[in-house]
């Protein structure tokens, strides 16, 4: 394989920064020595996905398959069942596109295969709504033993990249498009399956996840300057989800916001929502677009046209505190 | 037992699975029984015994709904008891209406209804097990109506592009589809054209010939990069005079007692085992 974009070409857009697709991209590399029985499937978009780093230093271990998603997605299928690792990467509305196939080559015949879908979200920014997946988490979660994971930012991409490599079976994972503030420490650890608290309080917990957990720590801090003591919750298994860390800050706080760049139909709303209604109902808000598609404009615009922001989660907030208190 | 004599069998044993399970897909399963019972006892380097050896030659068949010609050669060759064939699509059976690998694991892959995707998985395979440096060879059986799917020439372009000579496709052309011919539903010709230009090496035989399946799959292993596609030309329903070229019998049917005994009597059923193939106690 040639790495074709030379210096001299054009500036690639929108990689400029630390973006979580290239954090996924350069961890590949970091893992490939380690891992050797992993390859990497693309379509045509290893400059988009972050996987172009593994492609320039692991030529041999990196399978081109063309723009042809459903193709792809079946083979990786067919690949696994020699005991070799595909990860499968494009972007998140072509994974729904081989929706399909991924149900049926992959989660149905139980293959280790795991998905990475960069550009998720209205975070895909100016591409507009054609290419920005609102629907993703909601349609993989409804297959049967896929494990969904949409991390937080550039540190948990990498811990959670290996942590999936790590785990035996289908898993379907976000990565993102646009530079991503990095909001954890190095202490931080990423464990599958695990919801993590990043910010303490007792009034509310904000459950996110993806670029949304950046926003909830905003959210926390305004609603601090109001004496509002919000917990966040960065959530960033959706499945299996962590029911009892839910129940633990249901328990202790009493009442949810959700936090998520994706419909608020199916994804880590109706996680959160599945998993209280079943254990200790209590109100929860669901901040998130709102069953409609998104458009062109920069994400941090759209964020705010859509309602995803950290004043945004503050309002939802103090909506359903108004709600615990029974008024 | 001949080939000859075989395959009389695997058809006697596909239509009572059918007529067991109350529905189920006679045309498409008659079809290709030649050709699976060829490449099962003929072609395939695999064992029985050791249906996971890394090495196997791989089968996959991706036209799915005729899994019970599948599931008749594999109680033939000793992969399951024959009286399973009598649970085919009951609840709880190994023996789903389409092949699931976590159920038979000497199914490859799961494949379905939904089309073209046993024929990616096969590409999967073929490209995995050069990436190890196998010698394996996988085959993957396509129905005619399945070339239909975008997916399968998404494949083809794939399989030509990394010149897999490790995978060998059979189309079964039986030249007809749920609804009625392949050319009054999409039209597949010009076939061999088509596969042509997406750099495979084109076989056409007639389906129902073993001598041409000696000759087509020898040439098929001899042919470096490029994979081989054998187009086999079928009669829907062979073998069972009132299905012969009708499309009537593609779709899940509802086998009536008076449709299987005459069947039966097609494949030179001895008189004394119809009834027992009736009611099931032909398997003790």
């Amino acid at each position: 394989m040639i790495e074709k974009k030379n210096e001299s070409g054009p500036l690639l857009i929108g990689i400029t920064g630390d973006t979580l697709r290239e954090a996924f991209g350069k961890t590949l590399v970091k893992l490939a020595e380690r891992y050797p029985n992993f390859v990497v499937f693309d379509a045509d978009i290893a400059g988009g996905t972050g996987t172009h780093h593994f492609r320039k230093a692991y030529p041999q271990r990196f399978f081109q398959f063309g723009i042809a998603e459903q193709n792809m997605m079946a083979v990786a299928g067919g690949f696994a069942s020699t005991g070799v690792v595909p990860f499968v990467t494009t972007f998140a509305v072509f994974c729904l596109r081989a929706l399909e196939q991924a149900r049926l080559s992959i989660a149905y015949a139980r293959r280790n295969v795991k998905i990475v879908a960069s550009h998720p979200g209205l975070d895909v920014g100016p591409d507009g709504a054609s290419a920005q997946a609102l629907e993703d988490l909601a349609a993989f979660r409804a297959i049967p033993g896929m494990v969904v994971v949409s991390p937080a930012d550039p540190l948990e991409v990498e811990q959670a990249t290996e942590a999936i490599l790590n785990y035996e079976g289908p898993v379907y994972m976000r990565t993102g498009r646009s530079p991503a503030r990095r909001i954890l420490s190095s202490y931080y650890r990423f464990e599958l399956g695990k919801g993590r608290i990043l910010w303490d309080g007792r009034d509310v917990t904000i459950v996110a996840c993806g670029v949304e957990v950046a926003r909830a720590l905003d959210a926390a801090k305004l609603l601090a300057q109001e004496g509002i003591s919000a917990r966040v919750l960065n959530m960033s298994t959706l499945k299996p989800i962590d029911t009892a860390l839910l129940v633990r800050c249901a328990e202790e706080t009493g009442c949810f916001v959700t936090a998520e760049d994706h419909n608020i139909h199916g994804g880590l709303s109706s996680a959160v929502a599945e998993a209280l209604a079943q254990t200790h109902p209590c109100p929860v808000e669901f901040v998130g677009v709102h069953d409609i598609f998104g458009e062109s404009g920069e994400p941090d615009e759209l964020a705010e046209k859509y309602g995803l922001t950290g004043s945004y989660i503050t309002a939802a907030a103090k909506r359903v505190l108004e709600r615990k208190r029974g008024r | 037992m001949t080939l000859h004599n075989l395959v009389t069998i695997i058809r006697r044993y596909t239509l009572v699975a059918i007529y067991h399970a109350g529905s189920g897909h006679p045309g498409g399963s008659l079809s290709c029984v030649d050709l699976l019972a060829y490449l099962w006892t003929k072609e395939l380097h695999w064992q029985p015994a050791n249906p996971k050896n890394d090495n196997r030659d791989r089968f996959v068949l991706s036209k799915g709904h005729a899994c019970p010609a599948l599931y008749a050669a594999a109680a033939e060759i000793g992969l399951i008891p024959h009286h399973e064939l009598l649970r085919f699509r009951k609840i709880g059976s190994q023996l789903q209406g389409h092949p699931h690998v976590l159920d038979t694991s000497w199914v490859e892959t799961s494949t379905g209804g939904s089309l073209g995707q046993g024929f990616s998985a096969a590409i999967g395979m073929a490209i995995g097990l050069r990436y190890k440096s196998s010698s394996a060879r996988v085959y993957v059986m396509l129905g005619d109506g399945e070339l239909q799917e975008g997916e399968v020439w998404e494949g083809a372009m794939c399989a030509g592009h990394y010149k897999l000579d490790n995978l060998c496709g059979i189309v079964d052309y039986n030249k007809m589809q749920s609804d009625d011919l392949n050319e009054n539903i999409m039209k597949l010709e010009p076939l061999r054209g088509k596969w042509e230009a997406f750099n495979w090496h084109v076989i056409e035989i007639d389906g129902h010939d073993f001598k041409q399946m000696d000759t087509a799959f020898a040439e098929a292993r001899k042919t470096k990069g490029k994979p081989t596609m054998i187009i086999a030309h079928t009669i829907k329903g062979k073998g069972v005079s009132f299905m012969e070229g009708s499309p009537l019998w593609h779709g899940s049917v509802k086998l009536r007692k008076d449709e299987l005994v005459q069947a039966l009597r097609d494949l030179a059923t001895p008189e004394d085992q119809i009834k027992k193939y009736l009611d099931g106690t032909i398997w003790g």
